[in-house]
């Protein structure tokens, strides 16, 4: 098992014809993610070939490259001033599960496509902008996250669900659990912008309910009440044991740290107030990612 | 990118929201010419972005010339809360019968649009959310819908503002929220929004804070950013296209993606050491992305250790050592580098920069994080001795 995705899940590239999109696009198949198809407005009819010498049929349109292929996801690979409008023209056409990895939309373009999608798309799931993805390690991967970095799911368990608003972030978290050995259920990077597709309580919810599931890392930063919120359903609904590591200890108030949400103000949004919130909510917190990953450890050797 | 008051009035005014006639001066000499085109009186306004001006003697009353030559003669070049006035702006004094607040912002929890307004202005909206929370309307808006002249006017009933200001304010609201929304703002803050003895209501004050992201589709923003308070370090890392912000510490930070370098300050300052900077070279950072990074870091003169911090994920190790390696030849760095090179072709990457023949007292490379920020703090400690 694995959230969101798994190995049947089908994916179109959004710009696949594009730097970004055919580079990452072209490495997810490689991984082994079902990467059926390509769109491009203009070049449908035409291929994008593979390493190994496959070609990846092009489309004009979201629509026509579903019709085509069933695709059941997509990855959406075009810069930030046309990623609003391929978010929404794949939920009209059905997909049910979107991932946008574009840094910069304009966070007024962010919130209409949110409540759009709310409306008109209940059932389509977005993750990001401005996300690194998702993998679900030996199954699928799709985003820029490097495959190799994250260890594959222990068949007896205990396995380990990530979930980061940090792109290098959540590749470090990763990294630290390869290094000990423990197997990853499915790594979600949600993304740094001010309004996420997904947030921590979605991912939570989907990892408290997977049996592959045995504990969870949770990866936040200044900013915002996204942790605060986590932390709450934490206390009520997830049983699982979690660790916890919150970047931005040190940030200046007030300044915009890279993320677009990475930004306290007013004495909100601070790293102190978001690990309290959590350590409140029995979350294990480290003081950096490396010590997050060593409770994560102690945690699972109690679990065994 | 925080405006100063008068760039957000100028804003305002672009989407026809009312303001006191006045302009911005550098000089006395110019702030005379202001008052005089104002006509008086007028009131002297210190340019600075930090609350408690008025306090501070920053904003000043002037009947006539002699007033204002006086009032902006000590308020150019004063400090307040250590940012140095260099602009008054000079307007029209108004007659004030009620201090209103009115601001819209995101609501990232509710992911829509807040609007905040409340008959108490004039003060802090933190204050009154304190003392008088009741006393604050607060409305989520449906960015797909929008705000209509009915709800603003509604709102402005449920705030108890004045009934001869009530379709005034419910005007303004909705001009303001075409200014948040059309003009691409994080923030749009009117405070206060007065009503004067004729019935009139307009904006005496602005907080505008602008989306960055949206900065493509705004060729008018380039002329607030000439006015951008960044020190030299900022200007010449803006010029490389990199997101620095500068700190007050020893150890120059380098690191790929916004998280991790966060996290890099954080991990420093664990091990009693204090960061000069934040710094993100970006994902798919390349050789000369490291060697701009390294000059700016070099400009600063309190660093005395350089922290490169990178995971690859599309960033790739050779890149990284390569650039390295090229801005050591540039450049002559003044401080030592430690560098941890983890993910995507890190071997190709330590390999590189093992094959440079760099002495070890000028590059160190360390297997973690925590080991690399050891070594670094250690360095900067160690410099500040000597």
């Amino acid at each position: 098992m694995a959230i969101f995705v798994n190995a049947d899940t089908k994916v179109i590239v959004q710009g696949l014809t594009g730097g970004q999109g055919k580079y990452h696009g072209l490495r997810n198949r490689a991984y082994g993610t079902q990467v059926v198809a390509g769109v491009t407005p203009g070049k449908g009819g035409t291929e994008v070939v593979a390493d190994d010498g496959d070609r990846i049929p092009v489309f004009d349109t979201v629509a026509a490259a579903v019709a085509a292929t069933g695709a059941t996801a997509s990855f959406v690979a075009v810069p930030p001033k046309a990623a609003s409008a391929a978010i929404l023209e794949a939920a009209a056409a059905g997909v049910g599960f979107i991932v946008c990895i574009t840094e910069g939309i304009p966070a007024q373009d962010e919130a209409k496509v949110f409540n759009t999608l709310l409306r008109e798309s209940p059932h389509t799931r977005l993750l990001g902008p401005n996300c690194p993805g998702i993998i679900s390690p030996g199954k699928c991967n799709i985003g820029i996250t490097a495959g190799e970095i994250a260890q594959l799911p222990t068949p007896a368990g205990p396995n380990v669900g990530i979930v980061s608003r940090s792109g290098t972030l959540t590749y470090q978290a990763l990294y630290e659990l390869k290094q000990r050995g423990i197997g990853v259920s499915t790594c979600v990077g949600i993304g740094g912008d001010p309004v996420p597709g997904t947030n921590f309580i979605d991912c939570l919810r989907e990892f408290q309910a997977d049996p592959e599931t045995h504990a969870i890392i949770l990866i936040g930063e200044i900013g915002g009440s996204a942790e605060e919120e986590a932390a709450e359903f934490i206390s009520a609904h997830v049983t699982k044991p979690m660790s916890a590591y919150i970047a931005g200890v040190t940030a200046p108030e007030g300044k915009k740290m890279g993320h677009a949400g990475a930004i306290t103000s007013g004495g909100k949004g601070t790293a102190k107030g978001k690990m309290e919130a959590l350590r409140a909510a029995g979350v294990h917190v480290g003081q950096n990612p490396t010590e997050a990953g060593d409770l994560m450890a102690e945690i699972l050797a109690r679990l065994t | 990118m925080d405006l100063f008051e008068y760039q957000g009035k100028q804003y305002f005014a672009r989407f026809d929201i009312p303001v006191s006639a006045g302009d911005v001066a550098l000089t006395v000499d110019e702030a005379v010419a202001a008052a005089d085109a104002a006509g008086y009186p007028v009131v002297v306004k210190a340019q600075v972005q930090v609350g408690g001006r008025g306090k501070a003697g920053g904003i000043k009353l002037a009947d006539d010339a002699n007033g204002v030559r006086t009032h902006a003669g000590n308020i150019l070049g004063m400090d307040i809360k250590g940012h140095v006035v260099k602009r008054v702006w000079v307007e029209h004094a108004s007659d004030i019968k009620k201090e209103y607040y009115a601001s819209f912002s995101l609501d990232r929890a509710a992911k829509k649009h807040l609007l905040m307004l409340s008959v108490e202005g004039g003060v802090e909206i933190e204050t009154v959310a304190a003392t008088n929370p009741g006393a604050i309307v607060m409305l989520h808006i449906d960015p797909v819908d929008g705000l209509s002249p009915a709800v603003a006017r509604d709102a402005a009933v449920r705030a108890r503002i004045d009934a001869e200001a009530i379709d005034g304010v419910a005007e303004m609201l909705v001009k303001l929220y075409d200014c948040f929304t059309r003009g691409d703002c994080d923030l749009a803050e009117i405070n206060p929004l007065i009503l004067r003895p004729d019935g009139g209501v307009h904006a005496l004050d602005a907080k505008v804070s602008l989306d960055d992201n949206a900065a493509f589709r705004h060729p008018e923003w380039d002329e607030f950013r000439a006015t951008e308070e960044l020190d030299a370090r900022e200007q010449l890392a803006r010029s490389h296209g990199l997101q620095y912000i500068g700190l007050d510490g020893t150890v120059g930070i380098i690191a790929n993606g916004a998280g991790l370098a966060m996290s890099t300050l954080d991990v420093v300052n664990q091990v009693g050491g204090t960061a000069a900077n934040f710094l993100d070279i970006g994902g798919g950072a390349n050789a000369d992305m490291m060697a701009a990074a390294l000059e700016v870091i070099n400009f600063d003169q309190n660093v005395k250790s350089i922290f490169i911090n990178i995971f690859g994920g599309i960033t790739r190790g050779e890149d990284v050592a390569n650039g390295i390696v090229e801005a050591m030849s540039r450049v002559e760095l003044r401080a030592p580098i430690v560098i941890r090179l983890d993910g995507t072709n890190a071997e190709q990457g330590r390999a590189i920069l093992a094959a440079a023949g760099i002495p070890e007292t000028r590059l160190t490379s360390k297997p973690t994080m925590l080991e690399a920020a050891r070594a670094a703090v250690e360095m900067a400690s160690r410099k500040e001795v000597n």
